[in-house]
């Protein structure tokens, strides 16, 4: 299974670096947050209260980081919908090759290229914005990212390969996406002073709110259990049955 | 190499449900070039995803290459190919990628996988093309560059699912002639699907006629078309003659159809070919001279016309495939 899922990474990554354009396109949003809208946030921080410790950066750049591993994992089942129009995915799966290295290949290349992307940003921010933010946090941080995106990559895989249908894919996709990262506090934290009960308790339903939240705790060096422990215990969580239900989708047979 | 017994498939569409292979049994022997021929929508496809475990049946067993299809699916994949109608390469892969890709997912070490992979590329008239992106070949090429894949790993059992469908007349003869060099110089067995009558008949040493999910005839294409309606024979002769030679003509082996004309007769023989001569002789005997004769041989649409009523045309026409219906539940 490691020996196919190598392979089929090698094919997906040599894929994505024939246009390498598209890493670059892909943060060109988070970027436009950092310059158009991060400096906005200073002040507002500065003199608003209710926000999680740490300067402005260190609350916009790790959510701006979710927010693009989130989107841009959940659009990876597009590949896969490619693949399956024009053949190759039955191709392969008359191969020998096991079912779960099949998926695992392409989640893996999902991975690489949102801690690229993550490595970029966070760069970015420090260069240009100051961000301040120990390297032992950012290589945390770093982690979450690539299981945010195994997260999402698989779950994309699975639900791309059951609908099969490049309309309903995407519609579902930001039918479900809007809400997840509103409610998870991704420009403005929603905590218990800034945002009304409701708004609150919902936000904490939400598991994607507790994985910004550790993720914004690696940012500015806090790495006790209390502030990463939920966060990575969800994520965890989520990761594993995500996982489980791509390789799941991929036995299946007439997928 | 295949043995099928009771082979079935049936899907859930919209709340119906669609019975798309109704049990059929298959028997392939090494070295064998058969056909399973078909209007769309037949089963023909949804057969062949059965026995190359791309789907799994639900009923009936079937041993592939040596493999339980049911108990050994992996043993199955090893040791067949497949050529997906419609092809499976990547647009923006380079020849070469896919060639190496496809040898090492049959676990094969680099370097064999290239090797090998020179070799088909040659043997397919692939050569040159080891760089270029996939979506730059012809029709013909990508078609060729599908088969490549499919034989990288040498296997003894390959399956073609419609393997001419869309390409020009041209790349059309040239992909037989490589199917039967296949067969002779490598002595693979190999199964195709095709709706083309005349494919079937030119490169098949046996047919299947699959309609509406059940097998309704099977043999050579020779055979099938003899043993359906016969040759058509027309001989002409003088108008005063006509009833005469219609009565010499009936008293023919299996004679059938007797029509006759202004100056002419029509009728069908199991064989035109030996039933010409006896008449001659007859006519003779009785004095008649024939001004003209013409032997028509039966086509597989002739053959497919007898076995169901319907033309092939007509039924492709008249069908919804459930296989399409399939592929949205």
């Amino acid at each position: 299974m490691l020996r196919d899922t190598w392979l089929i990474f090698k094919r997906d990554w040599v894929l994505s670096m024939r246009n390498p354009a598209w890493i670059m396109i892909g943060i060109m949003q988070p970027v436009l947050y950092l310059v158009l809208f991060g400096p906005l946030m200073e002040k507002v921080v500065n003199n608003t209260p209710g926000f999680p410790p740490g300067s402005s950066w260190t609350i916009l750049t790790p959510a701006l980081i979710i927010q693009l591993a989130l989107f841009s994992s959940s659009f990876a089942g597009f590949s896969l919908l490619v693949d399956y129009r024009s053949g190759v995915l039955e191709r392969l799966r008359v191969t020998p090759a096991s079912r779960a290295g099949l998926l695992l290949g392409k989640v893996v290349n999902n991975v690489v290229q949102a801690v690229v992307q993550a490595v970029l940003i966070t760069v970015l921010a420090y260069v240009a914005f100051g961000l301040q933010a120990p390297v032992g946090g950012v290589l945390l941080s770093l982690l979450i990212v690539a299981l945010v995106a195994a997260t999402l990559a698989s779950a994309s895989y699975a639900v791309a390969l059951t609908l099969k249908s490049e309309q309903a894919f995407p519609a579902l996709l930001n039918a479900v996406l809007m809400p997840v990262l509103l409610l998870s506090g991704i420009l403005l934290p929603i905590t218990s002073i800034l945002a009304p009960n409701w708004l609150y308790t919902i936000s904490r339903i939400n598991p994607f709110t507790h994985v910004v939240d550790a993720e914004r705790a690696t940012f500015r060096g806090d790495l006790t259990m209390d502030a990463l422990m939920t966060g990575s215990i969800v994520l965890l969580v989520m990761t594993a049955l995500a996982v489980f239900w791509g390789t799941r989708t991929f036995q299946r047979e007439n997928a | 190499m295949i043995e099928a017994r009771g082979l079935a498939r049936t899907f859930t569409a919209r709340g119906r449900r669609v019975d798309a292979v109704k049990g059929v049994d298959i028997d392939v022997a090494e070295g064998e070039l058969v056909g399973f021929l078909g209007p769309n929508g037949a089963g023909k496809t949804t057969t062949l995803r059965m026995l190359t475990t791309l789907l799994r049946p639900t009923a009936g067993q079937a041993r592939v290459a040596g493999c339980d299809l049911l108990a050994d699916p992996v043993g199955v994949r090893r040791r067949i190919g497949y050529v997906a109608q419609g092809g499976g390469v990547t647009d923006e892969m380079k020849v070469r990628e896919e060639i190496e890709l496809q040898g090492r997912l049959y676990g094969m070490a680099k370097p064999d996988a290239l090797r090998r992979g020179a070799e088909l590329v040659e043997q397919l008239d692939l050569i040159g093309l080891d760089d270029r992106l996939t979506k730059t070949l012809s029709g013909g090429q990508r078609r060729r560059l599908d088969i490549a894949l499919s034989l990288i790993h040498d296997p003894k059992l390959i399956f073609f699912d419609e393997p001419t469908t869309g390409l020009d007349p041209q790349s059309r003869a040239n992909l037989w002639d490589h199917i039967r060099r296949l067969r002779a110089e490598q002595g693979v067995t190999l199964f195709l699907t095709t709706h083309y009558l005349d494919e079937a008949d030119s490169l098949c040493d046996r047919i299947l006629v699959i309609d509406n999910g059940e097998i309704v005839a099977e043999g050579s294409p020779d055979s099938l078309k003899a043993r359906v309606s016969g040759d058509g024979v027309t001989i002409g002769v003088p108008r005063e003659f006509v009833d005469a030679a219609a009565a010499v003509a009936a008293t023919l082996d299996g004679a059938h159809e007797v029509l006759t004309g202004e100056s002419e007769i029509r009728f069908r023989v199991p064989r035109g070919d030996t039933a010409l001569p006896e008449l001659l002789r007859r006519l003779d005997a009785e004095g008649i001279a024939m001004t003209s004769m013409q032997v028509n041989r039966p086509t597989l649409d002739d053959v497919f016309l007898t076995l169901t009523g319907r033309s092939l045309r007509d039924a492709e026409q008249s069908q919804a495939p459930p296989e399409e219906a399939a592929h949205v539940a």
